[in-house]
């Protein structure tokens, strides 16, 4: 590949530095998780609502579709 | 500069969900009504039977929602929001991987990072676990198979940065093809060996015990006491339907942010080139081209 890669200017030196970037970065990863989970999983494994089955069955067809264990 | 790539992941996220939901509710909604469809039928064949037995059958749990709201509102907002948090992700692992994975054109690194969260979060782990239309799956096991499929997410997707980790490391020794192959062959191998040593769905207890041996909750055909059948199997080819749609919607899903974001994300860390194009163009060309 690096024969064949794009000229210098065009490659992505660009290294965000760490530790300014973190909170950002760890703070989307975990609202990102937070929605992840609550679509796929909750209400079904796990459930943060108690017995409420709102979010299961409202995104029912989408949890199925995108791979997730159901009912 | 990550706020920016977070704010565009998350814009590429929405196109890419939205473009994901009409897939879905144009292929996959009839997959899911047929499976709902048997269902239903299933369970009055089940009814009949227990009556004929002379047990009460389980009443069904009300519906919360009608399958009018699941199949066109909630199958929207689930992909959306699922397009949108995937987006970023995305987008965060974009950043840290920014001048860190060797020399990458913005876009290339967009399609690879794409393509990671494409078999890390969905298609390894649905190698062992592929997805279920509605009536598959026992009610009794959910716990258990939230765990294993969380289990074998968390697993590719950790192989797979050490799998880039790895690539980085034999890079300077093997070169970047050879590199590549080995990094790519360790995590087959080491997934590979999570995927042999993790139950199939239908190896469960809970199942064993109800149903006997069998590889998966897939229901087989329902029988009355004397063994003859009485409603019957799962249909194959709507699972068979179900299943590669499920699969299309993803490739769709992960392209889009790729093709959205590349090019957004090149803007913005390219700018001068963009400027420098215009006017009496600054790079020298090559020769025979002009």
């Amino acid at each position: 590949m690096s024969s064949m890669s794009a000229p210098a200017s065009l490659s992505t030196p660009v290294v965000l530095p760490a530790a300014k970037a973190a909170l950002w970065l760890v703070g989307t990863a975990l609202i990102a998780l937070a929605v992840y989970y609550f679509i796929g999983v909750d209400q079904g494994a796990y459930s943060v609502f108690g017995n409420d089955m709102h979010v299961h069955e409202f995104v029912h067809d989408a949890r199925h579709f995108l791979g997730f264990p159901c009912h | 500069m990550e706020k920016k790539l977070i704010l565009r992941g998350g814009i590429a996220g929405a196109v890419a969900g939205l473009l994901a939901f009409l897939f879905a509710r144009i292929f996959a909604e009839p997959q899911i009504a047929a499976a709902i469809t048997y269902e239903s039928g299933r369970d009055a064949a089940q009814e009949a039977l227990d009556k004929a037995a002379g047990t009460t059958p389980e009443a069904a749990g009300p519906d919360i929602f009608s399958r009018t709201i699941q199949a066109n509102v909630g199958i929207g907002v689930g992909m959306i929001l699922f397009g949108i948090a995937m987006g970023a992700l995305f987008a965060v692992a974009y950043a840290v991987c920014l001048g860190r994975v060797g020399k990458l054109r913005a876009r290339n690194l967009a399609l690879l990072v794409a393509l990671g969260g494409f078999l890390g979060i969905y298609f390894v782990p649905f190698v062992k676990y592929p997805a279920n239309p509605p009536s598959i799956g026992h009610p009794d096991t959910i716990k258990d198979r939230g765990n294993l499929y969380l289990a074998m997410v968390v697993c590719s997707v950790v192989f797979l940065i050490a799998a880039v980790w790895l690539g980085k490391r034999l890079q300077p020794r093997f070169g970047n093809w050879n590199a590549t192959l080995l990094a790519g062959a360790a995590y087959v191998v080491a997934i590979g060996i999570v995927m042999a040593l993790l139950p199939s769905l239908g190896e469960l207890s809970v199942n064993v015990q109800e149903y006997g041996h069998h590889a998966t909750e897939t229901p087989l055909p329902l029988t009355d006491p004397k063994g003859t059948i009485v409603y019957p199997g799962f249909p194959a080819d709507v699972l068979f339907s179900f299943r590669f749609y499920s699969v299309a919607t993803q490739v769709l899903l992960w392209a889009t942010l790729a093709l959205v974001f590349g090019p957004m994300a090149e803007r913005l860390l390219n700018p001068a080139r963009q400027t420098s194009k215009n006017p009496a163009s600054a790079q020298p060309r090559p020769a025979g081209v002009a």
